[in-house]
């Protein structure tokens, strides 16, 4: 039995949209580098759905890619919170705005 | 007038250029480190030098036949097209005798600047200005053609500029440095244009070059229009090189710079570079009998109104310039009258004398401890006897005494002006005469002869000057006195040699109207003796008279003191109108306003239009975020939009 594509497409684009809103409203930048993690799986899924559909293995080729490429950025990103957190005590995205004019 | 000119390659010539080439180096790198000894001894040693490489040269010219010159060609300067100039020298018997004048005069005024600056601070940056001035007027006369005479030209004024303002702490002394500076500049301005007029017509015949021979050979190429324009032009440069109405104004200011360089440039060498250029291009000058008239009676004119001035002048050098202004003001009426080795013969015996005289004012000067007001002097004969002797001598030859230099030279002028037809001009040479010799006597009554009139505490300094200064003196007054002798009047024993000597590059002159010689000779000797004679009766046996004739003159003898007012009067019509322009147009309307208005507006638009872009970047990431997020739907609606219609 196959679930129909639009209730996967469905349930992609919401995961995303959690993601996206995540990001944009959540100060603690580790709850930011999940949203992140979210909108990367929601990807995920739409890529396997459609590959099946379509009937090839090029959504799930991709698909480890992308996981590859998030392990190696959740390694990265967490070590530079962790750096963060050790210079300036906070992880609060308001707090660390020294990028700017 | 040549038919076939022989050139031979000497490297006499290069040498010249080489040895006060080597003194500017020296002096300019290491004059300063090894100081005074070595100094005093390559600066007026590479100026011998070079006298001994120019009399090889002109002894080799000797032997030449008649109309041969000697040529050294360095390398091809300009190739553009077909114009063609190269960098050559080129020595004619009227280069070979202004070289010997630069060296031979030159050499004992460095000599003599030895003694003179002993205790001047700058004494390295003096003898490299020095040595880089004999370097650019041996260029000058030693050209092959007119661009890079006109290399010289402007070398010779950088040098007067750099020299008059040598004692640069003093602000009257730069301005007066830039006052000739500006003044040369605008006589440039015609040597330049002159130059373009002369490469216009030539090379509308074919021809595409400057060289001197080639000029004269193409010569026909010019109609009189046109070499009346290309002289008229030209001669502008030498009214402002060689100090004429209506560019002289910058002569007497520059008597602030040091006095043997007022000797050197300001008397002997740079100033005749005008009559030494018009010498040269006497071929041109010849086609255009209009240019010619305008040169002499310029040359009479500035020669009398120069000499008025003189005879009121309190200041010693200031006399001598105005002298200088009035005796280059002969040499162009020689020249302008188609006498043109009278002119050069003029040249030199000018330059025996009138450096002479300037040497000789430097040595009371400094026995005086820079006093220069005659009117503090007097009775000075016992002090100083060397400088006495010698400046009478040379006040005796530019007064034009028979058998003095100045008399044959002066002589040969008047008569080539009488002869061409010029008779007024011929007349004002004559009162000129009488006014050289008042005022020349006039100075030497004033500063050796009569009542001491300077001040105690200054008395007992007064000292002869040091040999290194006292030997140019006797030398030049040697030259001075015998100098003329090679130009005798025709029929006395070798007669005319210098003219003779001239003649295969000026030619010979060819009078217009036939007069006596001994009779001309008479009327202007005379008048100069009456000159004299009134000099003496002035200020020796009736000492008050000057001032009683000063306070019933009241008017003219203020006029006179003044300079005619000439400089005020450029002042008014040139000076102040373009301060005016410069500073309230160009400098506060057009550049501050407007430009810098432009450029700071611009600025400061951006300035404060950053101001307010930059508060758009908060460094929160999530703003960043935000905004990239808006961008992506951004994006997407417009691909719906594009797949919906």
């Amino acid at each position: 039995m196959m679930v129909p594509l639009p209730y996967l497409m469905a349930l992609s684009g919401a995961i995303f949209a959690i993601g996206v809103l995540g990001f944009l409203t959540r100060r603690n930048i580790l709850v930011m580098f999940m949203s992140v993690e979210l909108m990367l799986n929601a990807v995920n899924l739409a890529f396997i759905a459609l590959g099946s559909r379509l009937g090839t293995m090029d959504g799930q080729v991709i698909v480890f890619f992308v996981m590859t490429v998030a392990a190696a950025e959740a390694a990265v990103g967490l070590a530079i919170i962790i750096s963060i957190f050790r210079g300036r005590e906070t992880v609060h995205a308001d707090d660390l705005t020294l990028l700017r004019w | 007038m040549v038919t076939t000119v022989v050139n031979l390659p000497s490297s006499a010539l290069a040498l010249i250029l080489l040895f006060p080439a080597l003194g500017v180096l020296f002096n300019l790198f290491f004059g300063a480190r090894l100081g005074r000894r070595a100094v005093s001894i390559v600066g007026p040693g590479v100026m011998f030098l070079a006298f001994a490489a120019a009399t090889w040269a002109l002894v080799r010219l000797f032997m030449l036949p008649p109309g041969d010159a000697l040529t050294f060609t360095l390398w091809p300067w300009i190739e553009a097209g077909r114009f063609h100039v190269e960098l050559a020298l080129r020595a004619d018997t009227l280069s070979g005798v202004m070289i010997m004048i630069v060296t031979g005069v030159g050499a004992f005024i460095h000599l003599y600047s030895v003694g003179y600056m002993a205790h001047d601070e700058d004494f390295a940056r003096f003898f490299t200005y020095m040595n880089l001035f004999a370097l650019s007027m041996l260029i000058l006369v030693l050209a092959s053609n007119l661009l890079m005479m006109f290399v010289g030209w402007e070398g010779v004024g950088l040098c007067s500029y750099l020299l008059i303002a040598f004692w640069y702490t003093n602000p009257q002394f730069a301005y007066n440095g830039r006052k000739a500076f500006i003044v040369n500049r605008v006589g440039d301005a015609g040597f330049i244009l002159g130059m373009l007029t002369i490469i216009s017509v030539l090379s509308r015949g074919g021809v595409w070059t400057l060289d001197f021979p080639t000029i004269q050979a193409h010569v026909a190429l010019f109609t009189t229009g046109t070499a009346t324009a290309a002289c008229l032009l030209l001669f502008m440069g030498a009214t402002g090189k060689s100090a004429q109405i209506p560019l002289y104004v910058w002569l007497p200011d520059a008597m602030v710079g040091p006095t043997p360089v007022s000797a050197l440039i300001h008397a002997a060498t740079m100033v005749t570079a005008g009559v030494y250029m018009i010498a040269r291009l006497n071929f041109l000058f010849m086609l255009s009998p209009d240019a010619m008239t305008v040169v002499a009676t310029v040359g009479a004119l500035t020669a009398f109104f120069a000499g008025t001035i003189a005879i009121v002048q309190p200041d010693i050098k200031k006399v001598l310039a105005y002298s200088t202004i009035s005796q280059l003001g002969y040499m162009f009426l020689g020249v302008g009258s188609g006498a043109f080795a009278a002119g050069i013969f003029h040249v030199m015996t000018h330059a025996f004398f009138k450096g002479l005289l300037f040497l000789c004012a430097g040595s009371v000067i400094h026995a005086m401890g820079g006093e220069q007001d005659m009117t503090k002097m007097g009775a000075l004969r016992k002090h100083l006897p060397i400088t006495f002797w010698t400046m009478l001598i040379a006040t005796l030859a530019i007064s034009a005494v028979p058998g003095f230099s100045g008399y044959f030279s002066k002589d040969l002028i008047l008569e080539g002006a009488y002869e061409s037809g010029h008779v007024w001009l011929w007349g004002l040479g004559v009162l000129t005469a009488g006014i050289t010799g008042f005022y020349m006597f006039r100075l030497i009554f004033m500063t050796f002869f009569g009542e001491s009139r300077v001040e105690p505490e200054k008395l007992h300094h007064l000292h002869e000057s040091p040999p290194s200064m006292t030997i140019p003196l006797v030398v030049l007054a040697i030259a001075s006195a015998i100098g003329g002798w090679v130009g005798l009047p025709k029929g006395l024993l070798w007669g005319d040699a210098f003219a003779r000597f001239l003649s295969p590059v000026v030619g010979n002159f060819r009078p217009g109207v036939e007069a006596s010689t001994l009779g001309l000779s008479v009327v202007a000797t005379g008048v100069g003796m009456l000159g004299i004679l009134l000099a003496y009766v002035c200020y020796i046996r009736m000492p008050g008279l000057p001032m009683i004739v000063a306070w019933r003159a009241k008017s003219l003898y203020q006029v006179l003191l003044d300079k005619y007012y000439i400089d005020e009067f450029y002042n008014l019509i040139i000076t102040r109108p373009l301060f005016f322009v410069s500073n309230v147009i160009l400098n506060r309307g057009i550049d501050r306003f407007m430009i810098d208005g432009t450029v700071n507006g611009i600025g400061a638009t951006v300035r404060s239009g950053s101001r307010l872009a930059r508060r758009s970047e908060t460094g929160n990431v999530q703003h960043y975020a935000f905004v990239y997020v808006l961008g992506v739907l951004g994006v997407v609606a417009y691909y719906l939009y594009l797949v919906r219609h």
